[in-house]
């Protein structure tokens, strides 16, 4: 039974209103992230799987970009710590109806929510609605850009299953270049002290991608050997055009993660996929199901992430009072 | 352990030490049934507490009572209206409450929210049979209606003033002491 927490870092204070990306936080303020996120996920695996600590609160679920799993895991985050959650699904149609979207946020706050978790397929668009509302904004996914919540998750998965970030060896393999998740993770994990590989078609690598501090290899044979952490990441089928790559099989001849592969790869790797997988492209479902997998696991720390994200930018407020 | 005009000292260790003993002795006689009984310690004081009274009890009766630490910041009544930053810590109790005697620890009672806390928290956990609450001191000024089943001393502070009881890192009881709150 422990007593302090197993990471002590720096107790910091949070005194963010918003999370719109991790390039921005510090690492003592990733850890506290974590921590938190730690206490909370007890609370997922009691027969009552609620606290009280958000009620009153009202949570608003906006998005612009189609997602089931990244809405449905704040959902539930909302709802377990007693916060009122309602979810808006919108289309780009919308916006050109007319609507735009500080008219929609405009109407939003006139409900007054206390956070709104915003996905958008526009880079930035949720730093629009921090800098007008006084809503806590989180943001789900802002196109190409980043996905902060997902990379928290991904770091406390590999924290827990691995201990530490100290020189830890993490490869991203797939499209680096149009993924949010991907960019997120590279902050997130350098900050972390980890030592991060990239690799991926020439055509999916972004230009100097190694001023983020990362190595790049060109073969997914190279950034399997000797990883401790290996995370694909989706191909999006509807980016793949010809420019990008000629066809779904040769991508998977070259940088699927395939049970051939994984022999080359440690023997206590763990693999991770940010999901939807494209199941036989990026990864087999051999290896997508197997011992190496903590697919599922990301899904279930997901939530308990999203509590704590929602337990700090929602959880004070007004004067100070100490009681025992 | 020094004393200063703004601090002095409580109880010393070997007060703490004689007062366990005795609040251990009065927790067997209340629980004849050892079966049932388990101890709770609120984080952080509560824990130290409930682990020495778990070894007192080991060493008299043989018998070592399960214990479970209770972390209650979010069932905190002034957590979305104070602007402090209260850091959330695991509850661990790896054993069902359902149908249990609990003895819940605490270092220090004061206006009762923090064992309202603990109550809503420990309810969300099963539900007891009974739920007795030992304190080593309480300092009065109740805010709600609670009071404490086992009590170690009770001690006359002012409203400004703040009681701790002192643990070294590995739950040793260094003392407990009333300081004057830095306003």
């Amino acid at each position: 039974m422990s007593e302090t927490p197993t990471h002590a870092a720096k107790e910091i204070a949070w005194d963010r209103k918003d999370l719109l990306d991790i390039k921005s936080l510090s690492a003592d303020e990733i850890q506290l992230v974590l921590n938190t996120a730690e206490s909370f996920k007890e609370i997922s695996q009691r027969e009552i799987k609620k606290v009280p600590t958000l009620r009153g609160k009202t949570v608003i679920t906006l998005f612009y970009e189609a997602s089931t799993r990244t809405r449905v895991s704040f959902e539930i985050a909302g709802k377990r710590l007693s916060a009122d959650t309602v979810n808006i699904s919108t289309s780009t149609s919308r916006v050109q109806k007319g609507e735009t979207l500080i008219d929609m946020a405009k109407n939003l706050e006139a409900m007054a929510p206390d956070a709104i978790v915003m996905r958008h397929n526009v880079p930035g668009a949720p730093y629009i609605l921090a800098s007008r509302l006084a809503a806590s904004i989180i943001n789900a996914g802002d196109g190409a850009h980043e996905h902060p919540t997902q990379a928290l998750l991904d770091a406390f998965t590999i924290r827990e299953k691995k201990g530490s970030f100290d020189k830890l060896k993490i490869s991203l393999i797939g499209d680096i270049a149009h993924s949010r998740v991907a960019r997120s993770n590279i902050y997130c994990l350098t900050k972390l002290g980890a030592d991060v590989t990239v690799s991926g078609p020439a055509t999916m690598l972004p230009r100097e991608v190694e001023r983020l501090g990362v190595r790049v290899v060109s073969t997914i044979r190279e950034a399997v050997k000797d990883a401790d952490v290996i995370m694909m990441l989706r191909i999006q089928k509807e980016r793949m055009g010809k420019v990008l790559f000629p066809s779904v099989r040769d991508y998977s001849r070259f940088f699927g993660l395939t049970p051939d592969v994984m022999r080359g790869a440690l023997p206590d790797a763990i693999v991770m996929h940010p999901g939807p997988m494209n199941r036989g492209v990026e990864i087999s479902s051999e290896v997508a199901d197997g011992p190496y997998s903590v697919i599922l696991d990301q899904v279930t720390n997901g939530v308990a992430v999203r509590m704590a994200i929602l337990y700090l930018l929602l959880g004070r407020g007004g004067g100070y009072e100490d009681a025992h | 352990m020094e004393t200063t005009e703004n601090r002095r000292m409580l109880l010393s260790p070997q007060e703490i030490d004689r007062i366990l003993n005795r609040l251990a002795s009065e927790i067997l006689e209340k629980n004849p049934d050892l079966s049932s009984l388990v101890l709770i310690g609120m984080r952080t004081g509560g824990i130290y507490l409930a682990r020495i009274l778990r070894d007192k009890i080991k060493a008299s009766e043989g018998i070592e009572l399960p214990i479970g630490v209770l972390d209650i910041t979010l069932y905190r009544d002034d957590i979305t209206t104070t602007n402090q930053h209260h850091f959330v810590r695991k509850t661990e109790i790896p054993f069902t409450l359902g149908g249990r005697d609990v003895v819940l620890v605490d270092d220090v009672l004061f206006t009762g929210r923090s064992t309202r806390a603990a109550l809503d928290a420990m309810m969300d956990h099963g539900r007891p049979k009974t739920v007795r609450l030992a304190v080593l001191i309480d300092r009065g000024q109740r805010e709600l209606p609670i009071r404490p089943d086992f009590v170690g001393k009770d001690a006359a502070v002012l409203p400004d003033e703040s009681v701790e009881v002192l643990f070294d890192e590995k739950g040793n009881v260094q003392g407990a002491v009333v300081e004057k709150r830095k306003s």
